[in-house]
C-alpha cells in the first residue's frame, strides 16, 4: 500500500493547482480523478481570465502555479481588459483552445516531480482520532495520506436541468459523486445547494461568420506567465451578435418551462452570470443583449454563444437561438443546461481552508461555494500549500487582503460565507492600487520562495528583474527638476520650490515615460518593460502611501487574534443573531471578525474588551 | 465580566443621591444590601444593611439585562444624599465580592459595547448630562437620538451609489453597462459635498451651542464696562471701581440668555499704556475680543472705537444715568437700557444658532474636511475621464472612510480613548 503525504480528490482547475502547490513543496502528492484524460477540462466557457480573475492567474503564476502557463500555451485570443484604464484595473483575458488547455495541463502534470495520478472514484473518507487518515475509493482500495484536499466542482450531488428534465450528472456526460457527499453528511458538515448554468454548444460551420462584427484579439498580446512572452498558437477572432425582440418573445412565452423558473431549482445562482431567461424578465425593457461567438479551438467547429446560458427545453433553445441574427440555420451540437451542486459553507473553514472540524481535510473550488475557474484554483493553491505543510507537521500559511486578491477572496469567504457562488471583481480588493496584476510576482514570488514553492527557473527570472526594478527606481530617484525646469519643459507643477524626481514626476496625470526620457537620456537606458513597470508603479506612489495608515490599522487588527474557543454564547453584550454568525464565521482575528457580516463597532469594542481582559489574566 | 458600581449623582450634599451597580452580580450585591429585592421597575423601600451595619433608608430600583441602561443587569439604590450615607454605601459595596468601583465613563462605555448606543449617541449623551442651556439640551437630545447617524446615512447611500456607477464601468467593462456615468456620479458627488459643505457651516454654529458663545465687551478704560458687565450677570462677578485700568486681566462670566450659553468677557480698557502689566492687559484683552463671536463696544459720546467694530457687533453707548442719549445707550449703575441691549445680543445670537448642525465636534469636523478633500479628488478624476475610474472610485473609498469614522467604524480603539477621556464617574 503506498502512503502519500497530500491526496487531491478531483483534477479540474482547483485540484490540478493543488496537487501541483503540493508537490511543488516536496509532498509525495496523488491525484484522485475518475478520468486522467479529462485533467484540465474546462466545463464552461472556453477562456481564463478576466477582470479580477485575471488577477488571480496572475497570483497563482506568481507563486510558481500551473494555470497560467497552461492558458498561455492554449492562449488562441488574448486581450487585456481595461486597456484603456489604469493597469490597478486591467485584467489579462485569453480565450483558450479547449483540447489544448487540457494537454498542457496534463503534460505539466506528468512533468512534475513527486504527483502521481490515480484513476478511480473517492467513496469515502478515512478517519482515526477525528482526524483524516486518507482516502477509500469505491473499488475498496485505500490510499493513506497525512492531509486531503478535496475538490468536487459540481460532481457533489449534480444535479442536471433541462426544461422540466433532470438527470444526475457531474456536468454533462459524466456521473456526480453520491457516496462522497453521503459521506460528508456522515462527517457532520453541513451542505447548501447552489446553481450554475451553461449555454448551448454550437456548430462553427452552421453560422454566418461573414455577417458578424468580429473582435479580434490585442495586437499586442500580454501574457499570464511572468515567465512568457509571446502566444504559443495562431489567433483567432470571436464574432459577436446580439438577442432581439422575437428572441425575447420565444423566451418569455416559455417562461414557465424553463427549469429556473418553472421551479425545479432549489439552488441560488450567480447574480452576475444570469441566464437568458434571468435577464429578459429582470430587465424587461431592454429589446437586446450582446453575445459573443467564441470559438472553443482552432480545430475545433464548436462554438460557446458567451451570454446566453439556459435552462430551457431543447425545442425552444432550438427556437431562440435561430431567431438570433446570423444564427438562422445554426445546429445545436449540446443543449445548455442548469446544473444544482453541493457546496459547503465556508465560514466552516480557517483561513487556510482546512475544515475546522476535521482537520486534515482541505476544501478548494466550487464546494466552497465559489464560481469560476481562476476562484478555484486559487483556492487549489491556497489548500494545496497548506495541506503540505500539515503533513509535515508545519504551521499553516495565510495570505491576506493587504498582499493578494487570493488572500482577498479567502477572507470574504471564510468571514462573510456566500449568499450566491462567490466571482472575484477587483471592487472586492480595498487595496487595489497595490494589489495589480502586473505586480504580482514582486506582492506573491519573494513569499513563494521563502515558503518553498518557487522552482529554480522563476527564481532566476525573479531575482534579476527585481535587481532591474531596484536600480531603474534609484535611477528614477536620481534624476530630478526644479519646479521652474518643470515648468519650462511645459509640465504643470506647483511652484513650491521642492525638487521633483523623475519618479515623482510619473505620478502626474499629463506625465508620461516618453516625456521623461526627452528630459533624461539616461532612462532610455533602462530595459523598456523595466521603466514600463516602474511607471505604473509610480503613477500610484502617493495614493499606496495614503493607503498605507488604512494597512497599518487593519494590520493591527489582525494581530489581535481571536481563540478558535472564544465563546461568543456567553458575551453578554451580543445579540443572539451576533452570536450566531460570528460562532459560525469563527474570525481568526479582530479584523477578520469586522469583516462578518452586520458586525457592529459596539460588537467589535467588546469582544476587543474580552481579548484585552484575557491578556491581562494571561499575563498576570 | 465585572460588576461596577459609582454614585451616579454629582457629588456632595444633596436630597437624594443615586448609587448605580451594573453586571452580573448587580442584583445579589443589592440585594445583599437590602435584603430583597422589588420586582423590576417597581420602586421598593428597603432598609439597606451590610452585616449588623445599618446604612440608610432607599429607594431600590431594578433593571433587567437587555433592558437597562448598560444592557446589563443593573440595580439602583435611590439613598440620603449626605456625603456620610453615600461614603457609607459605596463603602460597603466595595466589600461585596466580585464588585469594583467603576471607572470613568464606564457605565456608558457598556451601554456602547452592548450596542445600547453608537458612538455619536455617546458624545450626545456626554453633552446632554453637561447641558446647561435649552439649546444644549436640544442638540444633545438630536444627537442621542442618532441624528449624526442619519445624515452620515444618507450621504453614504449616495456614495456608494456613485462607487458602484464606477465600479460597474470598471468590474463589467466587458459587458453591457453605460459607459459614461459621468453625470450621475458628478451628481452624487457634488450633492453631498453640498451637503457636507454645509453641515461644516453649520457646524462652528452647533459648536457654540455646545460650548457657549463668547461676547466681549470693549472699551475705553473706565467707560463702565466692568458695571455693565456686573448688571448683565446680575452678580459681582468682575471687581469693579472708578479708578481707569483697575481689570488688568480678562474676566468670565457664563450666563444663559434665551436658552444660548454664553460667556460674557469683560476686557481691560484699550489705551496705549506706559504701565508694563496693564499693556499685557491690553493686548491680551486685544486678541481675546477679536475672536469673539461678537463684541460689545461701549462708548462715550461721539467717541471712536479703538479697534475696528465688525458686521453684526453691537455699539453701545455708556453712562446713560449721567448722559441720556437717542440710540441703544446704557446705565450699569441703574440698570436703564439693560432690558434692550440683553434683546439686541440674544437676536443677533439667535440668528447664529438658528443655523445649528447635528455636528459639533472637532472630531466632526476633521472627518468633514477629510470627507471634502477625498470627494473633491474623485471628482476631478471623474471629469478626467475613465480612464482614471480607479482612482475616482479610490476617492470615494476614502470619503466613505472619513464618513463612517463619525459612527466610530474605524479606528475605534483610538476613537473610544479619547471619548472615553473625557467622562466623569458613574454617567
Amino acid at each position: 500500500m503506498k502512503h502519500f503525504d497530500v491526496i487531491v480528490v478531483g483534477g479540474g482547475h482547483a485540484g490540478t493547482e493543488a496537487a501541483h502547490a503540493a508537490a511543488r513543496m516536496g509532498a509525495r502528492t496523488a491525484l484522485v480523478t475518475l478520468r486522467a484524460d479529462a485533467i484540465g477540462v474546462m466545463s464552461c466557457n472556453p477562456a481564463i481570465g478576466g477582470l479580477g480573475k485575471g488577477h488571480l492567474v496572475r497570483e497563482i503564476d506568481a507563486m510558481d502555479g500551473v494555470m497560467g502557463r497552461a492558458a498561455d500555451m492554449a492562449g488562441i485570443q488574448f486581450r487585456l481588459l481595461n486597456r484603456r484604464k489604469g493597469p490597478a484595473v486591467q485584467g489579462p483575458r485569453t480565450q483558450a483552445d479547449r483540447k489544448l488547455y487540457r494537454l498542457a495541463m496534463q503534460g505539466l502534470t506528468a512533468e512534475q516531480a513527486n504527483l502521481e495520478v490515480i484513476e478511480g472514484e473517492a467513496a469515502s473518507f478515512m478517519t482515526a482520532g477525528g482526524r483524516i487518515t486518507g482516502v477509500r475509493l469505491a473499488d475498496g482500495a485505500e490510499l493513506p495520506a497525512k492531509a486531503v484536499v478535496l475538490t468536487t466542482g459540481t460532481f457533489l450531488r449534480g444535479l442536471i436541468h433541462i426544461g422540466d428534465q433532470k438527470q444526475p450528472g457531474g456536468r454533462m456526460g459524466d456521473k456526480p459523486s453520491i457516496s462522497l457527499a453521503d459521506n460528508l453528511r456522515d462527517l457532520g458538515i453541513e451542505t447548501g445547494r447552489l446553481k450554475t448554468g451553461t449555454p448551448p454548444r454550437l456548430d462553427g460551420r452552421t453560422i454566418k461568420w461573414e455577417l458578424l462584427d468580429m473582435q479580434p484579439g490585442d495586437d499586442e498580446p500580454e501574457l499570464f506567465s511572468f515567465l512568457h512572452r509571446a502566444p504559443f498558437v495562431r489567433q483567432i477572432s470571436c464574432g459577436i451578435t446580439h438577442t432581439n425582440e422575437q428572441t425575447h418573445q420565444i423566451i418569455r412565452d416559455n417562461l414557465s418551462r424553463s427549469a429556473m423558473y418553472g421551479g425545479h431549482i432549489e439552488g441560488v445562482g450567480p447574480r452576475y452570470c444570469p441566464s437568458i431567461e434571468d435577464k429578459i424578465v429582470r430587465f424587461a425593457d431592454k429589446t437586446s443583449h450582446q453575445i459573443f461567438l467564441e470559438p472553443e479551438g482552432l480545430d475545433d467547429h464548436t462554438v460557446y454563444p458567451n451570454g446566453i446560458s439556459t435552462s430551457l427545453p431543447v425545442d425552444v433553445q432550438e427556437d431562440y437561438v435561430r431567431s438570433i441574427y446570423a444564427l438562422e440555420d445554426v445546429k445545436i451540437l449540446q443543449p445548455g443546461y442548469a446544473i444544482e451542486y453541493d457546496y459547503v459553507d465556508p465560514r466552516s473553514l480557517t483561513q487556510s481552508l482546512e475544515l475546522r472540524s476535521q482537520p486534515g481535510l482541505f476544501l478548494a473550488g466550487q464546494i466552497n461555494g465559489t464560481t469560476g475557474y481562476e476562484e478555484a484554483a486559487a483556492q487549489g493553491l491556497v489548500a494545496g500549500l497548506n495541506a503540505a505543510r500539515v503533513a509535515v507537521g508545519q504551521e499553516p500559511v495565510q495570505f491576506s487582503r493587504t498582499n493578494s486578491y487570493i488572500g482577498v477572496m479567502i477572507d470574504d469567504l471564510t468571514t462573510r460565507g456566500v449568499t450566491e457562488p462567490y466571482r472575484m471583481f477587483t471592487s472586492r480588493a480595498e487595496f487595489r492600487l497595490s494589489l495589480r496584476a502586473d505586480n504580482a510576482d514582486q506582492r506573491l514570488t519573494g513569499f513563494g520562495l521563502d515558503l518553498g514553492c518557487v522552482g529554480e527557473t522563476r527564481q532566476i527570472a525573479f531575482e534579476s528583474k527585481m535587481e532591474q526594478l531596484a536600480s531603474g527606481r534609484a535611477l528614477m530617484e536620481a534624476l530630478t527638476l526644479t519646479p521652474r525646469e518643470a515648468a519650462a519643459h511645459g509640465f504643470a507643477v506647483n511652484q513650491d520650490g521642492a525638487r521633483r524626481s523623475a519618479f515623482a514626476l510619473l505620478s502626474f496625470p499629463d506625465i508620461a515615460l516618453p516625456d521623461l526620457e526627452r528630459i533624461f537620456p539616461d532612462l532610455s537606458a533602462l530595459a523598456p518593460e523595466i521603466s514600463a513597470q516602474l511607471a505604473k508603479d509610480a503613477l500610484y506612489a502617493n495614493y499606496v502611501a495614503r493607503q498605507e495608515r488604512d494597512v497599518e490599522a487593519m494590520k493591527r487588527d489582525e494581530n489581535w487574534e481571536i481563540p478558535a474557543d472564544f465563546d461568543y454564547a456567553a458575551m453578554s453584550g451580543l445579540s443572539n443573531e451576533l452570536k450566531l454568525k460570528l460562532s459560525r464565521a469563527r474570525p481568526q482575528t479582530l479584523g477578520q471578525a469586522a469583516r462578518v457580516d452586520s458586525v457592529t463597532p459596539a460588537a467589535l469594542t467588546l469582544i476587543l474588551a474580552k481579548l484585552r481582559q484575557m491578556k491581562r489574566m494571561k499575563t498576570a | 465580566m465585572d460588576t461596577i458600581f459609582a454614585l451616579a449623582t454629582a457629588r456632595g450634599k444633596a436630597g437624594v443621591a443615586v448609587i448605580r451597580i451594573s453586571g452580573p452580580r448587580a442584583w445579589i450585591a443589592a440585594e445583599a444590601l437590602a435584603g430583597n429585592l422589588p420586582e423590576p421597575r417597581v420602586a421598593g423601600l428597603r432598609r439597606l444593611r451590610l452585616g449588623a451595619e445599618d446604612l440608610d433608608e432607599a429607594v431600590v430600583l431594578c433593571f433587567r439585562g437587555g433592558a437597562s441602561f448598560t444592557g446589563e443587569d443593573v440595580a439602583e439604590l435611590h439613598i440620603h444624599g449626605a456625603i456620610a450615607t453615600v461614603a457609607a454605601v459605596l463603602q460597603a459595596l466595595g466589600r461585596i465580592d466580585g464588585l469594583r468601583l467603576a471607572e470613568p465613563g464606564e457605565f456608558t462605555r457598556r451601554a456602547l459595547e452592548n450596542g445600547r448606543l453608537d458612538l455619536a449617541q455617546v458624545e450626545g449623551l456626554a453633552d446632554l448630562i453637561d447641558a446647561e442651556t435649552e439649546a444644549q439640551r436640544k442638540q444633545a437630545l438630536r444627537v442621542l437620538s442618532g441624528a449624526v447617524g442619519q445624515v452620515v446615512d444618507q450621504w453614504r447611500s449616495k456614495l456608494v451609489r456613485a462607487a458602484a456607477l464606477i465600479e460597474a464601468t470598471i468590474d463589467f467593462a466587458d459587458e453591457e453597462v453605460p459607459v459614461d456615468v459621468s453625470p450621475e456620479v458628478l451628481d452624487l458627488i457634488g450633492g453631498v459635498a453640498q451637503d457636507i459643505r454645509r453641515e461644516l457651516g453649520r457646524l462652528s454654529a452647533a459648536e457654540r451651542i455646545r460650548e457657549g458663545f463668547e461676547v466681549a465687551i470693549v472699551g475705553n478704560p473706565n467707560a463702565g464696562k466692568s458695571t455693565l458687565l456686573n448688571a448683565l450677570a446680575g452678580r459681582e462677578a468682575a471687581i469693579t471701581s472708578e479708578i481707569a485700568g483697575t481689570t488688568r486681566d480678562v474676566i468670565e462670566v457664563r450666563m444663559d440668555l434665551a436658552g444660548l450659553a454664553v460667556t460674557l468677557l469683560d476686557t481691560a480698557g484699550l489705551r496705549e499704556t506706559e504701565d508694563v502689566v496693564e499693556a499685557i492687559g491690553v493686548r491680551r484683552a486685544l486678541e481675546r475680543a477679536g475672536q469673539c463671536d461678537l463684541r460689545i463696544f461701549l462708548l462715550d459720546q461721539d467717541e471712536i472705537p479703538l479697534i475696528q467694530p465688525q458686521d453684526g457687533d453691537l455699539i453701545v453707548h455708556g453712562k446713560a444715568d449721567l448722559h441720556p442719549t437717542e440710540g441703544l445707550s446704557i446705565s450699569g449703575k441703574t440698570g436703564k437700557g439693560l432690558d434692550r441691549l440683553i434683546a439686541e445680543i440674544t437676536a443677533r445670537l439667535s440668528e447664529r444658532a438658528s443655523g445649528a448642525g447635528v455636528m459639533s465636534r472637532e472630531r466632526h469636523r476633521d472627518a468633514l474636511i477629510r470627507a471634502i478633500g477625498a470627494l473633491e479628488s474623485a471628482q476631478d478624476e471623474v471629469l478626467r475621464g475613465g480612464e482614471r475610474a480607479e482612482l475616482a472610485a479610490e476617492g470615494l473609498r476614502q470619503a466613505a472612510r472619513a464618513l463612517e469614522s463619525l459612527l466610530g467604524r474605524v479606528d475605534v480603539e483610538h476613537l473610544l480613548d479619547e471619548i472615553f477621556a473625557s467622562f466623569c464617574i458613574g454617567k
